[in-house]
């Protein structure tokens, strides 16, 4: 059964089973959605001293697991108001707009050793630009919806994903010289043995860019000005009811875990183990000296942590602290320690010794 | 076959959004139809195999430009009226740019062999090991290192050029200093004060 099953998978042409790999991915990525938003207020309510929420079953689960499913059939069986004076079809148009990129980027992920829909040599460069269209959907939702909070947050974060995403490009450079590819798996590839030769230890400075600069492209707190509620009401959305604000919602979130993946990509190795290559543990043939999705699932949940973490702990910034931090702060970071990386390539320190750069 | 198909497909595409720009009533719906065409452009690079060129389009031009575009078209209040006033009387001029467009494009695909151009076919396939952002970086590294470090020269000037022209110092602006502000401790701002409680009289 499993053979046939196999050898059918395997007889299959390449668009086939990449669009059955899409379909997977992208089913799963809603449910990991749906499941952070509860992980999302489960941690901060406990970080609160609270519960979360506690009420719905899911089949005869957790108290709380069905309360994501709950909330989208209830956002689902709501009517989506339209403003008498907005633009329907942009307003209509623009939380798909918002989502496609958040979903579009997967495609170049590495999951596993194996699983990558598409391995496309200029992976980094179509991330790059697919993150930079996101802010796409928020501009049309604040211009469509003629409301004039909804306008504003949408310059606010306009400015400030324009601003970050400098920021975001001049970490990956730095990830860049440090594997000498723009294709994802090669890049996890080079990162091989063992979680000190992953690309963090090197590139701290450009960890800690590229994820200050994630959290403040995915709009969350700290950096969450485009919804501030104290503020703007809710910013970009504020006109957005049932499931065309769910759609909002769904691409924030599948944006911090495509984030954090990332992150885990780029400098914690991927889908490798953090003991491979260290063959005096005697893990070598265990599950724990192997590579395999579970340590890219696992560095990618400890990451979306974060995320949560600083929302439950920091005030949001002022305006004019964000525009600082992104120019004046994080920037010039990038800039120097791409040129202690060209030292390092020099004397051949650190990941220039391995074997690509000779 | 496919791709012949998804190019005109594409080409339909660039053709309707590029006439969207110049036609539609709402500067914003122009804007987004450029954003548009540049997309399916990209898409049609990327079926000519030239991967690099098409992200760095949607990077630059999609990510970048045309969001800072739509900014300012946003926030302008366009007078559409005093806009299209004049449209007849300058359309003459339109179409001779639009003609002599048309007849250069049009010259070059007769001319295909004597130019050396061959517009009917489409781009010679690669081998899969073929990397086109490795064989461009290579080329833009060695051959071509001095233009390209003198382009990037030219832009930075501009980039500086830009700022300075649209600097202005206003006297009398009230600003913050920040580095004072995060450098201030407890003791400068707060003084606590013992107040023992009050006895019932």
């Amino acid at each position: 059964m499993l053979e046939t099953l196999a050898t059918t998978w395997l007889s299959l042409p390449d668009y086939a089973r990449s669009t059955v790999w899409t379909l997977v991915i992208t089913v799963g990525l809603i449910i990991c959605v749906a499941l952070l938003t509860l992980w999302e207020r489960k941690v901060i309510g406990w970080m609160q001293l609270r519960r979360g929420p506690n009420r719905v079953r899911l089949f005869g689960l957790l108290p709380g697991v069905g309360q994501p499913f709950a909330d989208v059939f209830k956002l689902l069986m709501k009517e989506v108001v339209v403003p008498a004076k907005s633009n329907g079809f942009l307003f209509r148009l623009a939380p798909l707009i918002a989502l496609v990129p958040a979903l579009a980027a997967w495609a170049v992920i590495p999951l596993s050793p194996t699983v990558v829909v598409s391995k496309a040599d200029a992976g980094l460069l179509y991330l790059l630009s697919l993150t930079s269209m996101g802010v796409y959907g928020v501009i049309v939702a604040g211009w469509a919806a003629n409301s004039k909070y909804a306008f504003l947050g949408a310059m606010r974060s306009a400015a400030q994903m324009v601003a970050y995403e400098i920021a975001m490009g001049f970490a990956l450079v730095g990830v860049l010289m440090a594997t000498g590819s723009m294709n994802l798996g090669t890049i996890v590839r080079t990162q091989e043995g063992g979680g000190l030769s992953w690309n963090w230890f090197w590139l701290f400075p450009l960890l800690m860019v590229y994820f200050i600069s994630g959290v403040a492209e995915t709009n969350r707190a700290p950096f969450d000005v485009a919804e501030g509620e104290s503020e703007i009401v809710a910013g970009f959305h504020v006109e957005y009811s049932g499931i065309a604000f769910a759609l909002f919602f769904l691409a924030e979130y599948a944006n911090m875990i495509l984030i954090s993946t990332l992150t885990a990509v780029l400098f914690f190795g991927g889908w490798e183990g953090p003991f491979q290559g260290y063959s005096w543990l005697g893990l070598g043939d265990t599950f724990l000296g192997q590579p395999s999705f579970l340590w890219l699932f696992l560095k990618a949940f400890c990451l979306v942590f974060l995320f949560l973490w600083f929302r439950a702990t920091f005030p949001r910034y002022r305006y004019d602290q964000i525009m600082r931090l992104g120019w004046k702060a994080l920037i010039p970071v990038t800039l120097v320690w791409i040129g202690v990386e060209m030292l390092l390539a020099v004397y051949r320190i650190g990941p220039w010794s391995r074997a690509w750069y000779h | 076959m496919l791709i012949e198909a998804l190019f005109y497909v594409f080409g339909a595409i660039l053709i309707a959004a590029a006439l969207g720009v110049i036609s539609a009533r709402n500067p914003v719906y122009s804007a987004l139809a450029l954003v548009m065409c540049f997309l399916t452009s990209a898409a049609i690079w990327l079926l000519l195999e030239a991967e690099f060129l098409a992200v760095v389009l949607v990077l630059v031009y999609v990510g970048a430009v045309m969001v800072l575009f739509l900014f300012v078209v946003m926030m302008l209040d366009v007078n559409l009226a005093e806009l299209r006033q004049g449209f007849t009387r300058f359309a003459w001029l339109g179409w001779l740019t639009a003609l002599a467009v048309i007849v250069e494009i049009v010259g070059v695909v007769w001319a295909r062999g004597g130019l050396g151009i061959d517009a009917g076919r489409g781009a010679t396939p690669t081998a899969p090991t073929y990397s086109n952002t490795l064989e461009l970086g290579r080329v833009l590294y060695t051959r071509y290192a001095y233009p390209f470090e003198l382009a990037a020269m030219l832009l930075l000037v501009a980039i500086v050029a830009a700022i300075t022209l649209t600097m202005r110092r206003r006297t009398g602006l009230k600003q913050q200093d920040i580095s004072r502000q995060v450098a201030v401790r407890r003791a400068d701002r707060l003084r606590i004060v013992k107040m023992p409680a009050e006895k019932r009289s």
